[in-house]
């Protein structure tokens, strides 16, 4: 059993005794005069998180849920209900009360048919699975001792790990019938360091859309232990960080966040349609430095971000938004795209069948350019380097977002010197890329941690760029 | 608004109304307090030498309108089952949301399972018995709506409708929503105790967008309640949220200086936040707060004082007893600047040797005493400086207490608004900012269950152009 389809049919509709026609029951239920569409989500998803701290294995803990949402959609309006009980007279139940926003009436059924799948960015695979209880336990285990061996002045160490498999059936008015097996791992590490009376702490990690046997291979998982004592123990030595609009110049990699916050989330199909996006209307029109392309991409193989379908059923795909400095596209799911005239993109995702879709994003970063970083810090006289961030958010309207950095340094006369303390970066989205003076050719994605959030609903995403430098960005510190 | 008939579907062609609220909390909680005690004894009989668990219930219906039209229409109805087993020290947790015999015993026996792989954690365990609530009083805090969906729907409009008829520069908006939700929840471990109490929630919100030729901002408001008749009238929500807005229009920046800062009651509330990161426990035993060992020493200026109070009457966070059974008790967290308590539960308190505070799952009705006059008092006392009214970003460091923040709000001078500005950064030290409260006002008629006035601030570095 490796289709996606077929797992997912076998482990959500089958234990429940349901079949093809008893969805098509439903959907009749939905189906009418004024609706546009309606769909069936059902999801089953297993989870297992372990932590360790104080080198104690103290938390252990498993979770089940599973249900079914059902919306319809008629117009701009969507009527929608859930049930965590996935039976046939709860279904039906669930869809009287969805269907109450479009008016009354019958039209005829709809026969739902299997999608074979056409992709596969990640195996069918159950992670919790992957690796025996025992072999978890070590490996949280070691990844503390690489901690803690690191440096004497390490005091305190988390790890935490997560597993999920996620396994979503999608039934929609158009016919279709399609399904994913999403499998999602993640370890972090976060570490208090304590040097003559003052603590700092560092916090790393990484994950994939793979077996545990991901965060093995070339020990990757030691690697987030090494690198959040690194973190904390810089910031050790950090003095104040300016106050002020400065040159700063971006790591690759996480440091992306700033696309998902300046741009990402104004290009998003619902904020456009409804003219609340400071990107609104502005299609064609130049948004950034000629140097800059920008892509949102959930078709890259195991990340974070990607899946095979959205939670529409739709196939994820590369969408340009910024190509070469000019506003390109907008990231879509089936009802904005609809009322919009476009197509839809692949970006209709929910945080479970107990939420809407609504457009999101799922892997977004900036292609490289021709400069080498270690030439663009040696082309800034006065300026801050930030490589590693916290998060980020953005008023979509008025187009202002922040992101904080949490490893900083200053730039003087083309040189990298002394690490600052966390701050806050403020800019506008719709011109912050018009201020990018060069594009690394280091293009690097982030190691897998990233959740963003939205109206409540959080989803798993990934950022990526290569080293920029951006002429103006008001940094946060406390030295005016 | 006062609450008649029960919230249900308007579908016209719906012969069973479909219900909305929880039928019947009463039966509701006596089902899953048995489900609780199922989960006990079966926990029990997988040799656990000790168990706890909880369970709710819960169902709603949230109704958005924008432009005068329906935008969706959602009912949602959650089930949740947490247990925890003990093997002596070891500790193991699992949960479902399916409620069925065999989802709960499969539940009980993943927990079991996944325990016996930690480890002996000497603090690990149930509170102690002693700590427990001796009884559940009732707090008031079930109120179900009886409101149709329709009703609902003209709520949501008639909030939205007042937003644009406050001022034409209203000129579009992301919808006002009008939610109404009420469950049921239950607590019970092997030390005998088993409790529950019914609850209910209801808010209205809108957000709204100004425009002028400088460009558009957006600003919202919101009421929330335990009942309908404490929800702020529907105009004047939708007409505070137009208000906001639109005095963001024109907005600024400003260069870089050091200047004192109000921060409005409503963006205050997040500074009280900070304070509860920094003394609770977890934070304490991990040495990974700002505020380490500084119990009975002076963190604010004398005249502060900051309370718990967990049975008031009807509200928003009010509770008999907290996540882990341990009876909630009224206190000082603060008084006369000192701190006088952490924010603990059995485990945190067992790691520091303190006792327990009843905050399993957080505290419980915070509010700090007013020491000044209302908001334009303040910025009259202010004189020149900032009044923060939003904040953006994550950038508090609870290790260290550093804190730099995107802003938004006024720019004031000689005691009055001068004009609005953003995209700008407000920073410091919570330590400092802390010793630095000059005043809190005695505007504290916000949202939610924490109630503050604004805070003035006495000096932070602002970074703008």
């Amino acid at each position: 059993m490796t289709d996606p389809l077929v797992i997912a049919r076998h482990s959500i509709l089958e234990p429940q005794g349901l079949a093809e026609r008893d969805l098509e029951r439903v959907l009749d239920e939905l189906m009418g005069p004024c609706v546009d569409a309606a769909d069936l989500f059902f999801q089953a998803t297993r989870a297992e998180s372990w932590m360790i701290e104080d080198g104690i294995l103290k938390e252990a803990s498993y979770n089940i849920e599973r249900g079914a949402g059902i919306r319809v959609v008629s117009g701009e309006k969507t009527g929608f209900s859930y049930s965590d009980e996935i039976e046939l007279p709860v279904l039906l139940e669930a869809a009287k009360a969805a269907r109450a926003i479009a008016s009354s009436g019958r039209s005829a059924s709809v026969p739902v048919q299997g999608v074979v799948a056409s992709r596969r960015l990640y195996a069918p695979v159950n992670p919790l699975e992957s690796l025996e209880q025992e072999e978890k336990v070590a490996l949280l285990r070691r990844v503390d001792a690489e901690a803690r061996a690191a440096d004497p002045r390490v005091k305190q160490v988390i790890v935490s790990l997560v597993a999920v498999q996620d396994l979503v059936l999608i039934a929609a008015t158009d016919g279709t019938l399609s399904g994913d097996v999403r499998p999602l791992v993640r370890l972090n590490v976060s570490v208090i360091t304590e040097d003559k009376g003052r603590r700092e702490q560092g916090s790393s990690g990484g994950g994939a859309r793979e077996t545990l046997a991901f965060l093995l291979e070339g020990d990757r998982a030691l690697g987030y232990a090494r690198e959040a004592v690194r973190q904390a123990l810089v910031n050790l030595d950090a003095s104040e960080a300016p106050a002020g609009t400065l040159t700063v110049v971006l790591g690759p990699g996480w440091p992306g966040v700033l696309l998902h916050e300046a741009v990402g989330h104004g290009l998003e199909g619902d904020f456009n349609r409804k003219g609340t996006s400071a990107f609104a209307g502005r299609l064609g029109e130049r948004v950034a430095a000629p140097g800059v392309t920008v892509v949102d991409d959930g078709t890259l193989p195991g990340r974070r971000g990607s899946l095979n379908i959205d939670d529409e059923g739709t196939p994820t795909q590369c969408t340009v938004l910024i190509e070469g400095g000019i506003l390109r596209g907008y990231m879509q799911d089936r009802l904005n795209a609809r009322l919009m005239g476009m197509a839809p993109t692949g970006n209709g995702r929910r945080e479970s069948y107990a939420h809407l879709p609504m457009p999101r994003m799922t892997n977004t970063y900036m292609l490289p350019g021709p400069y080498d970083p270690g030439e663009i810090i040696a082309s800034v006289d006065k300026g801050l380097y930030a490589v590693n961030f916290g998060g980020g958010q953005v008023d979509i309207t008025s187009g202002k977002f922040v992101f904080s950095a949490s490893e900083a340094y200053l730039i003087e006369n083309g040189r990298v010197t002394r690490p600052v303390k966390g701050a806050t970066l403020i800019g506008n989205g719709p011109d912050v890329l018009t201020r990018v003076r060069m594009v690394g050719n280091d293009l690097a994605l982030d190691a897998g941690v990233g959740t963003c959030g939205k109206e409540g609903q959080s989803v798993p995403v990934g950022v990526g760029q290569p080293t920029l430098r951006i002429d103006g960005l008001t940094v946060g510190g406390t030295s005016a | 608004m006062t609450p008649q008939s029960s919230l249900r579907s308007s579908s016209p062609d719906t012969e069973s109304p479909v219900s909305i609220g929880l039928a019947d909390p009463l039966e509701r909680q006596a089902r899953l307090s048995t489900l609780v005690a199922e989960v006990l004894a079966e926990a029990r009989r997988l040799g656990a030498s000790a168990a706890e668990a909880a369970a709710s219930q819960d169902a709603g219906a949230v109704v958005t309108v924008r432009l005068g039209e329906v935008e969706t229409v959602e009912h949602t109805r959650d089930n949740g089952l947490g247990v925890t087993v003990y093997f002596g020290t070891r500790k193991g947790s699992a949960s479902t949301s399916d409620l069925s015999p065999q989802a709960v015993r499969d539940t009980v026996a993943a927990a079991c399972a996944i325990a016996r792989h930690t480890m002996e954690d000497p603090c690990a365990g149930l509170a102690d018995a002693a700590d427990l609530a001796i009884e559940v009083p009732d707090l008031g805090l079930y109120h179900p709506w009886d409101l149709s969906v329709e009703q609902a729907i003209v709520l949501a409009q008639e909030c939205e409708a007042a937003a644009f008829h406050a001022d034409r520069r209203i000129t579009n908006s992301e919808g006002a929503a009008l939610s109404s939700h009420s469950g049921v929840q239950v607590y019970g471990n092997s030390h005998g105790f088993i409790g529950g109490y019914p609850s209910s929630r209801h808010s209205l919100s809108c957000a709204v967008i100004g425009e002028d030729g400088g460009g558009m901002q957006r600003d919202d408001w919101w009421s929330v309640a335990r009942f309908p008749a404490g929800l702020e009238d529907p105009v004047a929500v939708g007409r505070r949220a137009a208000e906001r807005a639109v005095a963001r229009l024109g907005a600024r920046r400003l260069s870089t200086r050091r200047a004192p800062v109000l921060f409005q009651a409503e963006v205050a509330v997040s500074l009280l936040r900070h304070l509860l990161g920094a003394i609770k426990g977890g934070a304490l035993y991990r040495r990974a707060s700002f505020l380490l060992d500084r119990l009975g020493q002076p963190i604010f200026p004398e005249l502060v004082r900051i309370h718990e109070d967990p049975h008031l009457s009807g509200g928003l966070g009010s509770a008999p007893f907290d996540g882990e059974g341990v009876a909630t008790r009224a206190r000082d967290l603060v008084a006369g600047g000192i701190l006088q308590g952490y924010v603990l539960d059995s485990y945190s308190a067992r790691k520091l040797g303190l006792r327990n505070t009843g905050n399993a799952g957080g505290v419980h009705n915070l509010r700090i005493d007013s020491t000044g006059p209302d908001r334009a008092g303040l910025i009259e006392r202010m004189g020149s400086g900032l009044l923060v009214t939003e904040l953006m970003g994550q950038g508090s460091n609870t290790v260290t207490g550093d804190y730099s923040r995107g802003a938004s709000g006024f720019w004031v001078e000689q005691g009055a608004i001068a004009y609005p500005v953003e995209e700008i950064t407000i920073a410091g030290n919570l330590q400092a900012m802390f010793l630095g409260l000059l005043a809190v006002g005695s505007d504290d008629c916000i949202p939610g269950s924490t109630k503050t006035g604004s805070w003035l601030i006495e000096e932070m570095t602002i970074a703008g152009e």
